[in-house]
């Protein structure tokens, strides 16, 4: 690096006329730096690449932002099928979603993971992927027929608001326990949501309301603009910073967030465990989101990848599931943590709405909320 | 003052220079930009431009940058010139803690301004944050010309009786003007593409056009609308760069030098006003970056160094939990490359805009463009272009550092250029009249002070690379996250443990970058003897 300066220093006196003889020689250092800069970026970049092409069989999985596993099972999965599996983060899950269809028959990998319902139509459409559906048979029904036959379901889990229940009993306030109760004056200034717009969470909220009120959802957000909703644009702002109980100081009881967060609270918690959790889950404000992992079409080896999505709903991954990305296993026969077991509260009727509404109806419910909410 | 300089005008063969960093910023900043345009733009994007929605937008954009940037310049003046011509005790831990918050992710930024702000979600919010960032970048660009600027002048001035506004406006004022629009348009540039800085402190109903192009690309994937606005953006930036950098190319003046003499110490008061204010300004800086080392140590209900721990031994080994240790090494791996990269292209760029004369200010704009364009205009572009062009370029490991030095790039000519055009070629005439062989002339003349400014490029290229998340993030996915990358990741989940191992991350980023930035200021030669 110092003589690369030293280099460069000398090359900028080109600029003065009166002497020409170190210019020459500098021009030359300045490209025979030139060069090595670039060849050690090839050099460096080829090392990762430059993996024999034939054995092992490599699959490449794009995911979006949050998947995790447990390095272990990974590694066990490679040894025993031949197969190196790579993860490729892709952003956040739209970017993700935008990318695989951008790139339709020439995609960045061979398996996509975490494209859910509210995106999945949209990849259906441009022929995103290549059918394939593996089905043992612990994996829940209507899980693998909301993949609509063109990919598996991995996990599903719900966005539900959080409640801030130490507040609530500090006050003498009870907690709501229905989407309606947000719009009474009671709960005035308490919630905090994400903008559809950019945030997950807070298209799933959006979409709750929707399958709530039908189209009613225009009046009752009406309604929860005049009690005071606060609205940020992602899910970092608003439970981390605006959320009473999400460590950053602040003043909103409610917030949109997921059916696990209060559990997540207790497994990152430092020290010993609490015996409760203290925030839990408005189940009636709750909506389900299903993950599907599916071939993409173009994939260099779709035997491997169809190999791998049978891996991802093999018992041992899918036991797995609940604590590395706090969702919960497609499959029903798979034993759940025991934080999950004592805490997680499960809706037993979430609110959800079919794929292809989602699709036709998706960017013009967001513009409609645009007008009624923020301006 | 304006000296004549031979051959006025006539563009001279060190030109072609150019055409080395200008390739690099056409490949990865323009062709995506076109790409996108190609895509998308159709009759349905045409009338974007004659939505009022857009030009809302487009008119907050330009309204939040220009706020940001005035006051980021109107606050580091004082400063400059308190830690470049005077004496004052804790120089160099000044100049460190004002350059900080240039590597921090911006999440971890706007969180801590959400806690500490009263106002969040609002216009001031995103311009408090916007001059935290920039101020010190400021600092250091103004400075690092005027701590080279000859006193004698300003002594001159006083004594034939100039008040000191006077004495400031007409002698100091015009030789420091290409500095001060040299930070004016890095300044501008990165606020009014600014991105996370928006997003969480902004208000929701006030987007940016940076929001703008990635909701319409990110979220709804529509390319037509997204194409008009990165046009959009395109034509402002480019615009509003030309202008500002003709502009100072038209007021530098030639001048002499010198490798600073000793700075004195405070004799008037409105110096004294001018340390005193730079003291008040790295304790306002260092308000959110204490608030940060606290969090780092805040275990439970007590205070301890778990989250390091944390950071080094994640507790589940898992695909997401990685070492702190991997992730520092990457993200120096990266800066190093991406540093070489800055400095080489900075420097081929600097001979180039000198050689150009005139032209200069054409290729200068041309190479700030980086900053001013959009990190996902540039993702989604360089991913049509390798769909669609010949080249496949995705997942290149070279594209991480070229993004980051390309980031860097327009920083590295901005702290140098106006100290190398500022040069009066006639100190080296001297030296060789003198007898001395062109190379010691040079250096004995200017050579230090070029190194010296180098150094300074370095320390601050190294750290935009080091903290740099939009382009490398949009680039390439890596298997093994940035520490910038890791971070964004912590604090997308709830739980104690990952909010206080991304703060302990965010205060290792932070010790590397005074490490750097420690090493290039004593970077500074040794006195230059004489001939």
């Amino acid at each position: 690096m110092f003589g690369l300066q030293r280099t460069a220093i000398t090359q900028s006196s080109r600029c003065a006329p009166p002497f020409p003889t170190p210019v020459h020689l500098a021009s030359r250092l300045l490209i025979g730096v030139f060069v090595l800069v670039g060849l050690g970026a090839c050099a460096s970049s080829a090392s990762p690449d430059s993996a024999p092409t034939t054995e092992p069989r490599v699959v490449r999985v794009v995911t979006h932002d949050s998947f995790a596993l447990t390095e272990s099972l990974v590694e066990a999965f490679e040894q025993a099928s031949g197969i190196d599996v790579e993860f490729i983060p892709g952003g956040d899950a739209g970017e993700m979603v935008n990318r695989a269809v951008l790139s339709t028959g020439n995609p960045d990998g061979d398996v996509l993971y975490g494209i859910d319902t509210t995106l999945l139509t949209r990849a259906i459409d441009a022929d995103v992927f290549e059918p394939y559906v593996s089905t043992p048979e612990a994996l829940r029904p209507e899980l693998v027929a909301a993949g609509l036959e063109m990919v598996t379901p991995i996990d599903d889990g719900d966005v539900c608001i959080n409640i801030d229940d130490g507040w609530f009993a500090e006050r003498g306030i009870d907690p709501p326990t229905t989407l309606d109760d947000l719009a009474n004056p009671t709960y005035r200034g308490l919630l905090v949501a994400q903008n559809p717009a950019t945030s997950s969470p807070g298209l799933a909220f959006l979409l709750a309301t929707i399958a709530r009120f039908g189209e009613g959802w225009v009046d009752y957000w009406m309604s929860l603009r005049d009690n005071d909703i606060a609205i940020v644009n992602g899910w970092s702002e608003a439970y981390l910073s605006e959320f009473t109980a999400g460590g950053g100081g602040g003043d909103r009881p409610l917030v949109v967030s997921y059916s696990t967060s209060p559990t997540a609270e207790i497994v990152y918690a430092e020290g010993p465990a609490p015996e409760q959790p203290s925030t839990s889950v408005l189940v009636d404000s709750c909506y389900r989101q299903i993950e599907f992992a599916g071939v993409l079409r173009g994939a260099s080896d779709p035997a491997a990848a169809q190999q791998v999505i049978d891996w991802l709903v093999s018992p041992d991954v899918q036991a797995d599931i609940p604590l590395s990305m706090f969702v919960f296993p497609a499959r029903t026969d798979t034993p759940l943590p025991d934080v999950f077991e004592r805490f997680v509260v499960r809706p037993t009727a979430p609110r959800d709405l079919p794929a292809s509404d989602i699709a036709r109806n998706r960017d013009a419910w967001i513009d409609e909320w645009t007008e009624i909410v923020l301006r | 003052m304006i000296l004549p300089t031979s051959r006025p005008g006539q563009a001279q063969r060190g030109t072609v220079w150019a055409i080395i960093p200008l390739a690099a910023v056409t490949a990865l900043v323009v062709v995506p930009v076109i790409a996108v345009v190609i895509a998308g733009l159709n009759a349905q994007s045409l009338s974007e431009f004659t939505d009022s929605t857009t030009w809302r937008i487009v008119a907050y954009t330009a309204f939040q940058a220009l706020v940001s940037t005035a006051l980021s310049i109107g606050l580091a003046m004082p400063a400059a010139y308190a830690l470049y011509r005077l004496s004052m005790p804790g120089r160099r831990t000044l100049l460190a803690v004002l350059t900080l918050p240039f590597i921090l992710p911006t999440v971890v930024v706007g969180l801590a301004f959400r806690e500490l702000l009263p106002f969040p979600g609002t216009t001031a919010a995103i311009v408090i944050a916007h001059v935290f960032f920039n101020v010190g970048l400021a600092v250091r660009v103004i400075g690092s010309l005027w701590g080279h600027l000859d006193p004698r002048m300003r002594e001159v001035a006083s004594t034939l009786g100039l008040t000191p506004i006077h004495a400031f406006v007409r002698v100091t004022l015009p030789p420091l003007t290409p500095a001060i629009l040299s930070a004016a348009i890095l300044i501008f540039l990165f606020t009014f593409t600014s991105f996370g800085v928006v997003l969480i402190l902004g208000d929701p109903s006030l987007p940016t056009i940076e929001v703008a192009i990635y909701t319409a690309a990110v979220q709804r994937l529509d390319l037509s609308e997204a194409a008009a606005l990165a046009l959009l953006q395109f034509a402002f930036v480019a615009s509003a760069v030309l202008v500002m950098t003709r502009l100072q190319h038209r007021l530098s003046v030639r001048q002499q030098l010198g490798d600073a003499s000793p700075p004195p110490h405070a004799s008037s008061a409105g110096e004294r006003l001018a340390i005193g204010w730079t003291y008040i300004l790295a304790v306002a800086v260092a308000i959110p970056l204490t608030a940060l080392v606290g969090r780092s140590l805040r275990v439970g209900d007590g205070w301890g160094v778990t989250w390091y721990q944390r950071a080094f031994v994640p507790e589940e080994a898992t695909t997401r939990a990685v070492s702190a240790a991997e992730s520092i090494a990457l993200s120096l791996q990266y800066a190093a490359t991406a540093t070489a990269m800055a400095l080489a292209l900075g420097a081929l760029a600097c001979v180039g805009i000198l050689a150009a004369r005139q032209h200069g200010a054409w290729l200068d704009a041309a190479l700030a463009l980086p900053l001013g364009v959009s990190a996902v205009t540039i993702g989604f572009g360089l991913l049509l272009v390798s769909l669609r062009g010949p080249i496949d370029m995705r997942g290149w490991w070279v594209l991480v550092p070229l993004g980051q030095a390309m980031v860097a790039l327009p920083i590295v000519v901005r702290v140098v250029l106006p100290l190398l055009r500022s040069m009066d070629p006639r100190l080296r005439h001297v030296a060789a009249t003198l007898g001395a062989p062109p190379v010691r002339a040079w250096w004995a003349t200017e050579g230090a002070l070029v190194l010296r400014a180098f150094a300074v490029a370095a320390a601050l290229a190294a750290a935009v690379a080091l903290g740099e998340f939009g382009a490398t993030a949009f680039l390439v996915r890596l298997d093994t996250p940035t520490v910038p990358v890791q971070i964004v990741r912590l604090l997308g989940r709830p739980g104690e443990a990952n909010t206080g191992v991304a703060a302990a991350l965010s205060v290792m980023l932070l010790l590397m970058t005074i490490l750097i930035v420690g090493a290039a200021e004593r970077l500074r030669p040794r006195r230059s003897g004489g001939w």
